[in-house]
């Protein structure tokens, strides 16, 4: 294991965990509890599998009674609790803790209420986010949030992760798409946020718990809109010479008021990388490749697709493809859907980075990027969730070559520095989890950190649920409660007073 | 007479909170406090007027965001983005009409203190949905900074967003960024006439589940329309509006969908764009009950359960109803003085479940009944430990919520 360091595992629960494993085995009966060191490893690690750790003892809960059960005695009993979905995280959000229970929900997987009238479908956590669009799709509709794991990540997870994907700029983040809750919370207390109406009649929990990486409770039920499938949906694949005109046709489109449902750029290599994989005829020697998806009427699909062609070559396309058929339109999109696999083609290992950046700095970050990697010694490609920002460099090493980890790691931070600098933000969909942690500082202040740390404390006072993830202090509440105030005469005698 | 604070920095405004929370003096925040009439009244001996952090401090329409201090006039931002043919597409609602007020007053800080959202709400999501980062003085008087001004960002809590519509009881926001876009080409609305509460719900849920892209649906019954004719709207008898909005060719595209699933055997008035955004105007102010005496309830169901709840309410007592939101969204105007607080919530809590707020009652009233729905008592208690945690001392528009917060 790397740098990361996790919090110290607690003899006093360890020496317990006979005792433990006993109690939620009373609580989960049947073969809801696994103590076993062969049944345990398939839950040592998430989708970030640089870092492995397995759990005290695993539960798999199916009521909600149950999770509430386990939560409560785990309260009590000062056990901290690692709550897991499909374990597709690519931060570590999953990771277990040596003296933790693992809480996996993935047996919760059931689609309970299809309400197309109302637009909304009320489902299980474990439920993937494909799985739900499965259910209603025979109705004409689908759940837009389209994270690259969806055929494997459960829908529990993405409210933990605020998951996005390749349509978030027309069609938002899981937040924007979530309806309502019911959740428990660490003290076993079941709580329901939301429901099919809109708005909350008090403090928007429901904000706070999408992106909670598992921080605040468990999440046992789901509401999501649902949309009607767009009547159609085609797609431009256009080439540059460079990212700085790709960049530029990216901000024309929108400053005409086009959002399109979808708008995707890959740098020279990610082209290349692709191409080699799919063979789909990506022009290899473009320096940017721009795929922008219009959805919708086809009237309007049509009308906005000449307007995207007519800027695309304002800004000197080398190339322009337009889909005229839905095989074709899956072939312009299957390269870049497989630019990860692509790159794990070619490289033993990779990490995946996850920054966003307003978009007119791309070019600037695409300079520095490539000084970076002569710096560091490690190629890196690009794709760009265009339309919002969001960058996945991905950094190619060898994990048995002794220090390519290390530098690689070393390599993404500095990446996601660079990201801050210019205006963004460390993540933009996959989370902070142990991953981006320690870089919080980078973004946030002590006294930012320490107010998204006093919401933890209204949840979860003892710090049992997750903790070591996305802080990379653990303060006291007690301490984060104190206030430094002095009193005192009026200490501005010329604030405007009347 | 009590002190009014004027700030004309982020620093001057925690200072004066951090004097309150020395003295354990409450303070009232406002900015123009043009919807001090809406939500509990608030006891405080000293007044925080935002009024003096105001401007624009970043708009950059291809990037689509926009950064402006809080007692920036919602106008002022409304206009600069018109300019550059955008908008704030949560469309926020101005209450200025419905409590007597001129119409076009108020800062951003107020319309996101209170998550003002209007009849698009239903597409394009609530104010929350459009604040991307938001700094501000928590009640312990330190400035703290969250989110950021790009749309994808998942690092830590999603501060900005549950303080948007938090009322001003758990900080004070000293500088805002919101995602804007474009404002639609043009814009129609598909008018049917004479359907009943529960047959213009069916309509509007089938355009809302076809793929016409309905940016906001409404359904005024007749005593609601009339209200509006007399405002000078062309409307006669039970009206249901559905809102078409993009570049020409679609709406025209989809306007012959929406005649082709709701209008075989019915006649449709096509309400072009002036008129369209005139009236869509007047729906999500609610004009059509301005300038009366009636107690205005604002409920929030589930759009098909709408109807239902209304249904039942009318059959108990007098009231006026009109809806929004396919449905989900009643206004209830209720005459006389008893706001029928109870029966309204239970009449939601039989038709599956929502909220409801009183919106325009006289101050006495806002202080004796519940204002803001009362949630049930584990999730008060994880709020109360939530104001707790932001504002100990219970400084920040104590009251406005709840009796507690």
């Amino acid at each position: 294991m790397s740098g990361i360091a996790m919090p110290r595992p607690d003899e006093a629960v360890l020496s317990r965990r006979e005792e433990i494993v006993r109690a939620l085995k009373e609580m989960v009966p049947g073969e809801g509890v696994i103590d076993t060191d062969i049944g345990m490893r398939v839950y040592e690690t998430d989708g970030f599998n640089a870092y492995r750790q397995m759990p005290m003892v695993v539960v798999l809960p199916e009521t909600v009674e149950q999770v509430s059960a386990v939560l409560r005695y785990c309260h009590e009993n000062g056990v901290k609790v690692v709550p897991r979905g499909a374990g597709t995280s690519l931060s570590g959000g999953a990771l277990p803790l040596g003296d933790g229970v693992l809480m996996s929900m993935m047996k919760f997987n059931k689609v309970l209420d299809i309400d197309a009238a109302n637009r909304a479908v009320v489902a299980q956590p474990g439920v993937t986010n494909l799985g739900i669009t499965r259910a209603v799709e025979h109705l004409g509709f689908y759940y837009a949030p389209d994270p690259s794991s969806q055929i494997a990540c459960s829908i529990g997870g993405n409210i933990a992760e605020n998951s996005g994907g390749v349509h978030s700029l027309k069609y938002g983040l899981t937040t924007n798409n979530v309806l309502g809750l019911e959740m428990v919370l660490i003290t076993g207390e079941v709580i329901r946020l939301g429901g099919k109406h809109l708005d909350s009649e008090g403090y928007d929990l429901l904000a706070l718990m999408t992106g909670s990486e598992g921080l605040l409770g468990v999440v046992t039920e789901v509401t999501v809109r649902i949309l009607q499938k767009p009547e159609t949906a085609r797609a431009a694949l256009v080439g540059f010479p460079s990212s700085e005109a790709g960049g530029q046709c990216v901000a024309e489109i929108i400053g005409a008021g086009i959002i399109p449902g979808g708008m995707e750029m890959m740098d020279e290599l990610a082209i290349n990388f692709a191409e080699d994989f799919v063979n789909v005829g990506y022009p290899r020697e473009a320096g940017a490749l721009l795929i922008v998806e219009l959805d919708g009427p086809e009237a309007e699909v049509d009308h906005l697709l000449s307007e995207v062609e007519a800027i695309a070559r304002r800004n000197g396309a080398s190339s322009l493809r337009v889909s005229t058929s839905e095989e074709e339109r899956l072939a312009f999109w299957a390269g870049r859907k497989s630019a990860f696999p692509a790159v794990g083609r070619i490289s033993p290992d990779y990490l995946c980075m996850d920054g966003t950046i307003p978009r007119r700095a791309l070019p600037q970050v695409l300079a520095r990027m490539r000084e970076l990697s002569e710096k560091h010694g490690l190629r890196c490609a690009n794709v760009f969730h265009a339309g919002d920002g969001n960058l996945h460099p991905l950094i190619l090493y060898d994990a048995n070559k002794p220090g390519e980890l290390e530098r690689a790691e070393d390599f993404g931070a500095d990446i996601l520095r660079l990201c801050v600098e210019v205006g963004g933000v460390l993540t933009g969909e996959h989370g902070v989890g142990i991953e981006k942690r320690d870089l919080m500082p980078v973004m946030f202040s002590e006294d930012d950190l320490k107010q998204q740390q006093r919401v933890k404390c209204a949840f979860d006072p003892k710090q049992l649920l997750n903790p070591g993830k996305v802080f990379p202090e653990l303060h006291r509440c007690a301490e984060l409660g104190r206030m430094h105030v002095s009193k005192g005469q009026l200490p501005f005698p010329d604030i405007p007073r009347f | 007479m009590p002190d009014t604070f004027k700030p004309r920095t982020a620093e001057e405004a925690r200072d004066v909170v951090r004097w309150a929370a020395a003295e354990r003096e409450p303070l009232e925040i406002v900015g123009q406090a043009s919807k001090r009439a809406l939500g509990r009244p608030v006891q405080a001996g000293h007044v925080l007027d935002m009024s003096g952090l105001a401007g624009i401090e970043l708009y950059e329409p291809e990037e689509l965001v926009l950064t402006a201090l809080p007692g920036t006039p919602i106008a002022e931002i409304e206009a600069a983005l018109a300019a550059k043919n955008q908008e704030l597409a949560f469309d926020p609602l101005d209450y200025g009409p419905l409590l007597g007020n001129p119409a076009g007053q108020g800062t951003l800080g107020g319309v996101i203190a209170a998550n003002l959202a209007g009849s698009k709400r239903l597409k394009h999501g609530a104010a929350r949905d459009h604040v991307l980062g938001m700094d501000a003085v928590s009640g312990r008087g330190e400035i703290f900074h969250s989110g950021g001004r790009v749309v994808k960002n998942v690092t830590g809590y999603d501060l900005p967003r549950a303080l948007t519509g938090s009322w001003g009881t758990l900080a004070v926001a000293t500088r805002i960024t919101l995602k804007v876009l474009p404002r639609a080409q043009t814009e129609a609305t598909f008018l049917l006439s004479g359907l009943g509460d529960a047959e213009a719900a069916t309509a509007m849920t089938a355009a809302m589940g076809s793929s016409a892209e309905v940016s906001a649906a409404a359904h005024l019954p007749a005593a609601a329309a009339q209200d509006l004719a007399a405002r000078g709207h062309t409307l006669s008898g039970p009206s249901t509006l559905l809102r078409l909005e993009g570049f020409g060719p679609s709406v025209d595209y989809r306007f012959e969908q929406l005649r082709a699933l709701l209008g075989a055997d019915r006649p449709v008035v096509r309400v072009e764009a002036d008129a369209s955004r005139a009236l869509w105007r007047a729906v999500r102010d609610a004009e059509a009950f301005a300038g009366t005496d009636d107690l205005v309830w604002r409920l929030s169901v589930a759009p098909t359960a709408g109807a239902a709840v209304v249904a039942q309410l009318a059959g108990r007592f007098a009231c006026k109803a009109f809806y929004d939101w396919s449905g989900g969204l009643v206004w209830l105007a209720v005459p006389g003085t008893d706001a029928r607080a109870e029966a309204i919530r239970a009449a939601i809590a039989a038709c599956g479940g929502g909220h409801a707020t009183l919106v325009r009652a006289p101050a006495p009233l806002r202080s004796s009944i519940p204002v803001f729905q009362p949630q049930p008592a584990p999730l008060a208690a994880l709020s109360a430990r939530l104001k707790e945690q932001f504002d100990p001392h219970g400084i920040l528009n104590p009251g406005r919520m709840t009796a507690g917060h």
